[in-house]
């Protein structure tokens, strides 16, 4: 039973560099930044004025107009991606059954949205004016809720809440519940939709995000000496997980395998992380030794990578105590952040994506932003230019407020 | 614009249905496709929209379109 073998059969995208898949790869793989100056509300009070925003999105495109009023953007956007990597697996025509079908989806906030527009109509027009709608738009398990209802999944169902690791913890523990028989196939992954006054001016107040508001488009820079914090940004990624025998037996298009995954927490900082990146290091050699390989096999990282002054030399440091000096400087290292900005709870899906796809089309995206390297900051990390290379096995990281560390090893089938 | 025409707006706004199905005897939950949540909703635009108050019991009453506006009429003639 523990030794099945999980793979990736489909595979959605729907964020600020694209709204499908493909488009979010070549946008990765070309190093096109999604990050502008925010529109979705007025920046000016703000210190960070720059976001990933999904461009020009019109919700009635994707859903009806009823459906629109009952959701909140994060939900949307869910249900969006998750269209498109269910329709990319072919389950639906294979005669699923749908209580063999599972829906994990994490998202680090959820409906904030509509947690301040309802709370503006309590202070403006009395609580008894709150809509009904307001809980279940809100609550952060709506997402996986609402995807269920939408492709019929009547199987394990349930929200991942770690911060920016939301996504990465979505899919890690799919992987372990088709391994133990809860399912068949499961939708995994993440979604954010945190461009409102409070949750970016909460990021604001923390000093975590870039301020380099006149050059959005190089402003979330991975690693560079330069880097001031990450840029917020909004989307949904979502996979389909299924047991490799059963997406054999129906002959599905298996596009890479999810070997092993490690969860680790540092147990020190709130948002700071560990001395040492002791925990980062930990979820990295977890997830290769659950893979049964060996850190030699390491052929790529796709980093958390997200711009801060914090994370970046940490990272780098974890990655160095995971694979050793030597090994460390050898693989390419990559932040897909420098074009998608911090897509939060959906990070760690678009990550796995990104990741499952460098290496089944033998291209490493690169970290597109990166001008001059932080002297903490040292490996490779792929700068400016995406490199061809011929991938096995590959790992994505994804670290939470809270000291959440998930590592997802990735193999190619 | 009638009474008729304002609660039919609200309805075809809040339940996302066809001016042509809000029809007098139109139930709200079996024809209309309205859950628990929907109708909460429903009486509260109406009540903004009118500027009066439903009570919960009053409410438990108002199943069909018909319902609402004969309710809106009598709510009228009392004020």
């Amino acid at each position: 039973m523990v030794n099945k073998r999980i793979v990736l059969t489909g595979m959605g995208a729907f964020t600020p560099i694209g709204k499908t898949v493909f488009e979010c790869w070549d946008s990765a793989v070309a190093g096109r930044s999604g990050i502008r100056r925010i529109t979705l509300l007025d920046p000016s009070p703000f210190s960070s004025k720059i976001a990933g925003e999904v461009k020009d999105y019109d919700p009635s495109e994707y859903l009806d107009r009823r459906l629109v009023r009952r959701t909140d953007r994060f939900t949307q956007l869910a249900i969006i991606a998750a269209r498109e990597a269910y329709g990319q697996s072919g389950l639906a025509d294979s005669g699923m059954d749908p209580t063999r079908l599972g829906t994990i989806i994490g998202s680090g906030i959820g409906g904030i949205e509509t947690l301040e527009r309802d709370h503006r109509t309590a202070l403006e027009r009395g609580p008894d004016r709150i809509s009904p709608f307001f809980c279940p738009m809100m609550i952060s398990n709506m997402a996986c809720g609402r995807v269920a209802i939408d492709l019929n999944a009547k199987g394990i169902n349930y929200a991942t809440v770690t911060a920016c690791a939301s996504s990465g913890h979505a899919i890690a523990t799919a992987v372990d519940a088709i391994r133990l028989g809860h399912a068949d196939a499961i939708i995994a992954g993440g979604t954010e939709a945190p461009i409102t006054m409070m949750g970016l001016g909460g990021f604001c107040a923390m000093k975590a995000l870039s301020t380099r508001n006149d050059d959005p488009q190089t402003a979330s820079r991975p690693f560079d000496k330069d880097r001031d914090g990450f840029v917020i940004a909004e989307g949904a990624a979502m996979v389909v997980l299924e047991d490799y025998e059963h997406a054999r037996e129906r002959g599905a298009d298996i596009m890479a395998e999810v070997s092993a995954c490690g969860m680790t927490c540092d147990a020190h900082h709130i948002t700071a992380p560990a001395e040492g990146a002791e925990g980062c290091a930990r979820s990295m050699m977890l997830a290769v030794e659950r893979a049964g390989r060996t850190l030699e096999d390491v052929d790529y990282i796709n980093a958390h990578g997200t711009s801060t002054r914090l994370n970046d030399p940490s990272e780098t440091e974890a990655i160095k105590t995971a694979l050793g000096e030597t090994m460390a400087y050898g693989i390419p290292v990559s932040s897909t952040k420098s074009v998608t900005g911090h897509l939060l709870g959906a990070a760690g899906a678009m990550e796995l994506i990104f990741t499952a796809l460098a290496i089944k089309e033998g291209i490493v995206p690169p970290t597109a932003t990166l001008q001059e390297p932080d002297e903490e900051c040292d490996l490779d990390y792929v700068q400016g230019e995406a490199r061809e290379a011929d991938l096995q096995f590959a790992l994505s990281n994804s670290l939470g407020f809270g000291g959440h560390n998930v590592t997802i090893a990735v193999s190619r089938v | 614009m009638s009474l008729e025409n304002r609660v039919s707006e609200i309805i075809v706004n809040k339940l996302g249905v066809k001016p042509e199905e809000v029809k007098p005897e139109a139930d709200f939950q079996t024809d209309l496709g309205a859950d628990s949540l929907d109708l909460v909703e429903l009486m509260m635009d109406f009540e903004d929209s009118f500027g009066l108050k439903i009570t919960d019991e009053e409410a438990s009453e108002l199943r069909t379109v018909g319902d609402v506006i004969g309710f809106l009429e009598k709510k009228d003639l009392e004020a």
